[in-house]
């Protein structure tokens, strides 16, 4: 176990060397700093002058290489847009994220079993019939429109919640910012929680579903009638269990896309997290900004896959005697 | 109707209320005010950009201010004259009992120290005040600037020059703007100090940023006695936030809402020209383009050149592109900005039969170019660059669209790599040399940088140089409009229209809209 946790984390570390090469070569496309850091009356000298105090007109080689040198003593250096120390600004943006992140993703886990589930179970009644068109929705429109929408039929028309941002939030002791603790915060939380949980949710649904369908046609399910157990202890003992495996893959996957691929709920919403600051940092090619991102979201998916794969231990008794049977 | 007349009265009886509780005292307002972006820094010497700015002056003070009519007004500074006896320094009077945030007061020596912070190698500002080379207190009240020769026009420099507290400065050590190398972040970016009518109360960057009025100001204390400023990036939730009443005044309206928003009860809009030009301009002198398909410079055809102008059809631009939203003109100059006139506006119908036979008189196949556009920058410029290459099909000129980021756009016309573009210009000194200066002169030392056209006239540099230092304002006028026929004649821009800026408040607020996009919440005004 410990040598497989010590191979990930090498692992790990090479995949987020290869995210950093790769972002670094990009980051040659994206366009040129300076214009979006002075003014137009600049000379072409101080901008020359500029480019050059920045490193920009190093080699790719040598930015990288000072880059990795610099991330790995935990200093990623200063914003050019913000001007503010850029870890700092990321780890005050990346509660909002977290937040929105884990609501949405237990808001989509827990509706998407169970609507899976039911629709499973009742495949023929309204109900499911229903829920499986909505959910062809919620597959198919792009997150932009549907947080549009949202906006436009709950804080416009209706005025029930609020149309942007994060509302009043509380500061906890060791620097995490929540929005959890105060009613606005809670009220903001909802239309970007369902927007970027959609997706996740139909997904999840749709797979529940379908595993579930499998896993009642099999042998061990009609035997486990036979001996009496009751419609309960089939359905959720040993048939929705037999389902989780893909279902916790996809989940931790996903989970990972919502925290990397907030960006959108983000911008719509004006949600203060770190894919709002992202995409600004973007079209101000804020390289030390976009930098220090790409490398924690890689850090944040390798995280999330070394847990699936240890979930998959406690969920799956195969996988332990399997490994077992290797070492012996 | 009917509801006009019955809440007439309602309305004046509100107000007699209002008068008779708030009597003396100051009425408490509050204004939610959101635009596209936060300002970046706080710090009044480090960005230039046009947000920070806004911001800032709320918090800080300029010596003189730009007034919405586009006149220079006086602010930290009362009066500004030329010394009688050498025209190379300016001399300005300060207004007294001016007090900072902090307490302290305003002297000449903050404004020294001020010039000299924001003329650091490190300052976004420091291309404006590069004629400068030392200023002295001669009193409490009174500073001498020394230029490095005759500066006439220098004090329209000023208008986003914010004077920082020296003492305050020294004890944060926050002496120069942020330095990028060094690493470290500036006091100034997340602190402030200055005279403006409001104080800084909290600030989230990007989030949320409040300010309160200031009780020691000069000046009375404004209508608006608190502001919380959002940023809103999507244009979609801006719009909303307004709509469902979270927000009082959106300052960035995009251009395809004006006309419902206008139609929206409980909503004004108010349009105003903005500063800025929006115009094609092309190399004119290379002997062969790197993008085009024939064997010489089609641009170096004045024929070629005229046959472009004639089939810009701008009107049509102004009516589908902008909604109505634009002010079609030929020169790339806005109408208050110094050497302005009439005839320079006038443009004549598009002609696609006389521009199709100039084209083919040169090329009987017509020739391709690419054309390269911004499309984040100016309002709807890439949909005006795609139009622009409709109108140049019909006259057989191919025009290739490259479309992408400005940071992307700009380096291009920096670097000479593009032969054909678009760019928009403001003139924040609100005269015409600022335009020959960047955009006309050749490209040497401190002039030309975004003369992309290539264009060189020696005998128009010179003249264009003389400008700067000419104090005669009649004669300096004749030669501003002696270069612009020039100019018009070589035909250097195609210019397109001058942008419309849009402000929509809730009714009962009144914000007129600012030529330079800087709106002051210290003038807004309630109705009732």
């Amino acid at each position: 176990m410990l040598a497989y946790i010590i191979r990930r984390v090498v692992q790990s570390v090479l995949v987020m060397l290869a995210v950093a090469l790769v972002a670094f070569a990009l980051f040659r496309y994206v366009g040129d700093p300076i214009y979006a850091m002075v003014g137009q009356e600049t000379s072409l000298e101080d901008r020359a002058a500029l480019r050059d105090a920045l490193g920009l007109n190093d080699p790719f080689v040598v930015q990288f290489i000072r880059f990795v040198g610099n991330a790995v003593q935990g200093e990623f250096g200063i914003s050019y847009r913000l001007q503010q120390p850029v870890m700092e600004l990321i780890l005050s943006r990346l509660p909002a994220t977290l937040e929105l992140a884990l609501v949405s993703g237990v808001v989509a886990f827990v509706f998407g079993v169970a609507a899976g589930v039911y629709t499973a179970l009742r495949r023929r009644g309204a109900i499911s019939t229903a829920i499986m068109t909505v959910s062809l929705i919620g597959v198919s429109l792009p997150t932009f429109l549907i947080g549009v929408l949202l906006i436009w039929l709950f804080a416009v028309e209706l005025q029930w919640l609020p149309s942007f941002g994060r509302g009043e939030t509380v500061v906890l002791p060791w620097g995490w910012e929540t929005g959890f603790l105060t009613p606005s915060g809670q009220m903001s939380l909802i239309l970007p929680a369902i927007t970027l949980g959609l997706y996740q949710m139909t997904l999840i649904m749709r797979l529940v579903r379908a595993e579930m369908l499998e896993v009642l046609r099999t042998d061990y399910i009609k035997f486990a009638r036979a001996r009496g157990l009751s419609n309960r202890a089939v359905h959720f003992g040993h048939a929705l269990k037999n389902t989780m495996v893909p279902v916790i893959t996809i989940t931790g996957l996903q989970l990972g896309s919502i925290i990397a691929f907030a960006i959108i709920t983000e911008t719509v919403f004006q949600w203060p997290g770190v894919g709002a600051l992202f995409i600004n940092s973007v079209r101000a090619v804020d390289v030390p900004v976009m930098s220090a991102y790409l490398v924690l979201i890689a850090l944040i998916f390798v995280i999330i896959n070394l847990i699936v794969d240890l979930l998959y231990y406690a969920v799956d008794p195969r996988l332990r005697i399997e490994r077992g049977g290797v070492r012996h | 109707m009917t509801s006009l007349m019955k809440s007439a009265p309602r309305r004046m009886m509100v107000s007699a209320l209002a008068l008779s509780l708030f009597a003396g005292a100051a009425q408490a307002e509050t204004l939610r005010w959101a635009r596209v972006a936060d300002a970046l820094t706080l710090d009044p010497h480090s960005q230039n950009e046009g947000p920070t700015s806004t911001l800032l002056h709320h918090i800080y003070e300029t010596l003189v201010r730009r007034d919405i009519d586009g006149s220079l007004k006086p602010r930290l500074a009362t009066e500004w004259a030329i010394h009688a006896d050498d025209p190379t320094i300016w001399v300005l009077k300060l207004r007294e009992g001016v007090t900072f945030h902090d307490g302290s007061a305003f002297t000449a020596e903050d404004v020294v120290f001020s010039l000299d912070r924001v003329r650091h190698e490190s300052s976004g500002f420091r291309a404006l005040h590069s004629a400068v080379t030392g200023a002295t207190a001669i009193d409490d009240y009174t500073v001498h600037i020394q230029m490095a020769g005759p500066s006439p026009l220098y004090v329209q420099n000023l208008t986003n020059f914010f004077i920082m507290d020296s003492g305050w400065a020294a004890a944060n050590d926050v002496l120069v703007p942020q330095n990028f190398a060094a690493g470290e972040e500036n006091f100034a970016v997340r602190n402030t100090n200055g005279t403006g009518s409001y104080k800084l109360v909290s600030r989230d960057p990007e989030v949320r940023t409040v300010l309160a009025a200031f009780d020691g100001h000069w000046a009375q204390t404004p209508p608006v006695t608190e502001i919380i400023y959002t940023p809103i990036a999507e244009a979609a939730t801006r719009v909303a936030a307004l709509l469902s009443g979270e927000v009082d005044v959106v300052q960035d309206v995009p251009v395809q809402d004006i006309a419902r928003l206008q139609q929206t009860d409980g909503i004004t809009v108010a349009t105003g020209p903005e500063n800025r030009n929006i115009f094609f301009s092309y190399d004119q002198v290379s002997p062969k383009l790197a993008s085009a398909n024939v064997e010489d410079n089609p641009f170096s055809h004045p024929e070629i050149r005229e046959a472009m102008a004639l089939a810009l059809d701008r009107d049509a631009i102004q009516q589908v592109v902008m909604r109505g939203q634009s002010q079609p003109s030929a020169a790339p100059l806005p109408p208050f900005v110094n050497g302005w006139r009439e005839d320079l506006n006038a443009y004549g119908a598009p002609d696609y039969d006389r521009a199709n036979a100039l084209v083919r008189g040169i090329y009987p196949d017509g020739f391709s170019v690419d054309l390269h556009c911004p499309n984040d920058r100016y309002l709807n410029d890439e949909a005006i660059c795609q139009a622009f290459v409709g109108m140049l099909g019909r006259i057989g000129i191919t025009a290739n669209l490259i479309s992408q980021s400005r940071s992307l756009h700009f380096p291009l016309i920096e670097r000479w790599e593009t032969d054909f573009y678009l760019l928009g210009w403001g003139v924040p000194t609100f005269d015409s040399a600022y335009v020959f200066n960047f955009l006309v002169h050749t490209r040497e030392e401190g002039y030309g940088s975004f003369n992309g056209a290539r264009y060189a006239n020696a005998e128009l540099d010179a003249q264009i140089e003389s400008l700067a230092t000419m104090t005669d304002l009649e004669a300096r006028n004749a030669l501003i409009a002696q270069i612009w026929d020039k100019v018009m004649e070589d035909r250097v821009f195609l210019n397109v229209h001058n942008q419309l800026l849009a402000y929509a408040v809730r009714d009962g607020i009144n914000l007129p809209v600012h030529p330079e996009n800087q709106p002051s919440m210290a003038d807004v005004t309630f109705n009732n």
